[in-house]
């Protein structure tokens, strides 16, 4: 009998996508074909995208990475010995010495792609529960103060402080206090989240449990949007098994703190991303923004004091309390510090999830680890921090990634997200798209947002079809003003920021020869 | 490809009363019902109202709310195609209007001579992968206007 191999075949989503299932039947059967024994785990993505399926095979030189693979690639590549990390043309070499991730400073997902995700024996075997067993033998206030020192600021996009949001919970006084993960990833051009939920889904778990220990909270909720299948699975899992081990529950690691979590679905409505929106939905409404304040912090789920965190906010934390806030705060420039797992999408040619201490070019990232773009013509517009947020020119993509450069500029680096767009691109359609969709998407509940999103479709589509371009160009840069400075919440109030990047770094797609007929609505 | 039961009001009454004790349960009751059912009837409102100790219009508002809620039997397939951002820069527009000219396809239209729907979502979370499409669960990256007809038409 040979001896077993052990071959990663991912089952992440996005390889899933590409074909990793049948990629992983494929070893199977041929591996019985030929006699070998092979244990095939299935792993999180490693982020190289584009380069998945990526299957990986343990040997005595470290973990040797080929890819992309499809299925009918594995007869040949047993054939060419793959399974000692023999040589083939999808020979990639070891994984971890690619440049792509050495360039990396994995901190959240340094288990990412590397384990079965729903293993708790890898997860403890990796350095997982380290922060969580800590964070038990320190006061709320210890892990509060542990926080603050790392500087961690909200991943979910608007950058406040987590240290404070935490101190805020912790110094209300409630016999009943909650525990939020905003898992709705409205965002497009970001699936970090989603990579978490399915690659790493116990250091969530760890680093919402020790939100509850810090702020003294019982109950936690993680809500995820029902577009993510896979991930609603993988959590589902995970927190059953979490649960069976000891980790939720009544006694938490057999301490004396009780603390579990259940895991909710959204039902597709973009605006649930927003907190107050989310914590209507969790109570089993129309998801309908709230007036802030009082901020959730101190009236959040029904009413009680409750942590509302992004999902890469809890899960940096772990390390955090493992590592220490000043080991963290270490990486970063200026305000921004730690690492920011970078989501790179669109029209780029090596797509995928890139974390990286705060600080570097947009450039660096699309240019030399994006390899510019997919259809291999020129870099026109670069979208930043989701449908909510700026678009940049060739030109602009030397500002580092870093909240207050980027607000420097009039955009946002929202959750990191980059999407790429060639030369191909008409950014007045952009524009009356940032419109139509708010239009579809807003919660109705302020005029500014529900007409005025309506209104500015209807006057993209008078300036594209010609019609008194100059007065109209007026009208849409007053409806702009009155979107950002009277809408309740960032949906119309940022809504503009797309719409008014497009117009002004590109203004010659708004005064083109109209077209013979007005364009087909987008919606 | 899911099958689903007809609408049975007993066994609604019992999914209900299954999960009406957890705190804010009407959107995992919605969940249960769609699931089992591929929809949910607008006979569960009263039961649901009743259950949560809600109005029906209070019900009803939150069915209506939400896009992914069906209040008529599904669909044999439906199939959502992202239309956001990063989609948009890999040709999802085109991909629609090739739908449309080539196979009949008018994407939240009906699915052509299928008996299928193409629906718009806005990202699934395969932004470097893209278009990107979800059918029965199943997330599928580079489509082109074929791979989604090939979907409506239920060949894989
Ligand atoms: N991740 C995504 O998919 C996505 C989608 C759309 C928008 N966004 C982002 O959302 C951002 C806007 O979010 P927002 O409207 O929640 O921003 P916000 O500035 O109102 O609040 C940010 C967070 O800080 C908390 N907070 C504010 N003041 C506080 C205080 N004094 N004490 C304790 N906590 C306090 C808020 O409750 C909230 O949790 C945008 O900048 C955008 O980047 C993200
Ligand atoms: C329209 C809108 C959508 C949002 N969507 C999300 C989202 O999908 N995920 C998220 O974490 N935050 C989202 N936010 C931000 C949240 O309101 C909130 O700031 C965040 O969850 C707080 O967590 P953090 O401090 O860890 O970032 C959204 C905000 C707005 C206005
Ligand atoms: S800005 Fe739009 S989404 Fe936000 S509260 Fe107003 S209507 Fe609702
Ligand atoms: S009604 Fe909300 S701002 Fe006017
Ligand atoms: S934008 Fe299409 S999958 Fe994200």
């Amino acid at each position: 009998m040979s001896e077993t191999v052990r071959i990663y075949v991912p089952i992440d989503a996005a390889a899933l996508s590409v074909g990793a299932e049948a990629v992983a039947r494929a070893v199977a059967q041929e591996a019985q074909a030929r006699g070998r024994n092979v244990e095939i785990v299935r792993n999180g993505s490693r982020g190289m995208l584009w380069l998945e399926p990526l299957v990986e095979v343990e040997t005595s030189k470290g973990r040797i990475a080929y890819g992309p693979v499809a299925a009918k690639d594995v007869a040949g590549l047993f054939e060419a010995g793959f399974e000692r990390g023999e040589a083939h043309k999808l020979r990639l070499g070891q994984v971890e010495e690619l440049d792509w991730l050495r360039r990396q400073q994995r901190l959240t997902f340094e288990r990412v792609g590397v384990t079965d995700p729903l293993s708790l024996a890898d997860y403890r075997r990796l350095g997982g529960l380290k922060g969580l067993e800590k964070a038990l033998a320190l006061s709320g206030q210890g892990i509060v103060d542990a926080i603050k020192a790392s500087g961690l600021r909200g991943r979910g996009g608007a950058g406040f402080p987590t240290g404070i949001k935490w101190q805020t919970v912790h110094d209300a006084k409630a016999e009943q206090k909650y525990i939020v993960c905003n898992g709705d990833e409205g965002d497009s051009g970001t699936f970090a989240d989603r990579m978490l939920f399915e690659g790493d889904p116990f250091l969530l778990i760890e680093g919402m449990t020790i939100a509850a220990i810090a702020v003294g909270a019982t109950k936690g909720y993680l809500y995820i949007r029902s577009e993510y299948p896979h991930a609603i699975r993988t959590m589902q899992q995970a927190v059953l098994k979490a649960r069976n081990a000891g980790i939720l529950g009544a006694s938490v690691m057999g301490s004396t703190r009780h603390f579990d979590m259940e895991v909710r679905v959204g039902a597709g409505a973009y605006i649930c991303g927003e907190e107050t929106s989310l914590l209507e939905s969790l109570e089993g409404r129309r998801a309908i923004v709230r007036a802030k304040p009082p901020i959730p912090a101190l009236q959040g789920l029904f009413g009680k004091p409750t942590v509302v965190n992004n999902v890469l906010s809890f899960a940096a934390v772990p390390w955090i309390l493992d590592h220490g806030g000043k080991a963290y705060a270490d990486y970063g420039m200026g305000r921004s510090r730690g690492t920011l797992p970078v989501q790179l999408g669109g029209n780029v040619k090596r797509g995928g999830l890139i974390e990286l201490a705060f600080g570097i070019s947009l450039r660096a990232i699309i240019e030399e680890m994006g390899g510019g773009t997919l259809s291999g013509r020129p870099i026109r517009a670069v979208q930043v921090g989701g449908p909510l947020g700026a678009y940049l020119t060739e030109k602009q993509l030397d500002t580092p990634m870093d909240y207050e450069a980027l607000a420097g500029i009039g955009a946002m680096l929202g959750h990191g997200g980059i999407v790429v767009f060639d030369d191909s691109v008409d950014m007045a359609k952009q524009a009356r798209f940032a419109f139509a969709f708010c239009a579809k998407e807003s919660c109705g509940k302020c005029t500014p947002c529900r007409i005025g999103a309506t209104r500015g479709v209807e006057i993209v589509d008078k300036i594209i079809a010609g019609h008194e371009r100059p007065k109209n160009l007026a009208v849409l840069r007053d409806l702009n003003r009155l979107m950002t400075d009277a809408s309740l919440c960032a949906m119309g109030g940022l809504t503009p920021m797309p719409v008014m990047s497009a117009l002004s770094h590109f203004s010659e797609d708004f005064d083109r020869p109209p077209p013979e007929a007005l364009p087909q609505a987008a919606e | 490809m899911a099958q689903y039961p007809a609408w049975d009001q007993d066994e609604a009454r019992s999914l209900i009363a299954g999960l009406a004790h957890l705190e804010g349960a009407t959107l995992p009751i919605l969940h249960a019902l769609q699931e089992e059912f591929g929809y949910v009837d607008p006979q569960a409102v009263p039961l649901i109202a009743e259950a949560l100790n809600q109005s029906r219009a209070d019900v009803h508002g939150t069915i209506s709310f939400y896009h992914d809620f069906r209040t008529a039997p599904p669909p044999r397939r439906v199939v959502k195609l992202c239309r956001a951002e990063a989609c948009q820069a890999l040709g999802c527009e085109t991909l629609v209007e090739d739908l449309a000219r080539e196979h009949g396809i008018v994407v939240d239209g009906h699915g052509g001579g299928h008996d299928a729907v193409v629906e718009t979502v806005y990202c699934l979370g395969n932004c470097a992968l893209g278009p990107s499409a979800l059918s029965d669960g199943e997330l599928i990256g580079r489509v082109d206007a074929d791979r989604v007809a090939a979907l409506c038409g239920g060949r894989q």
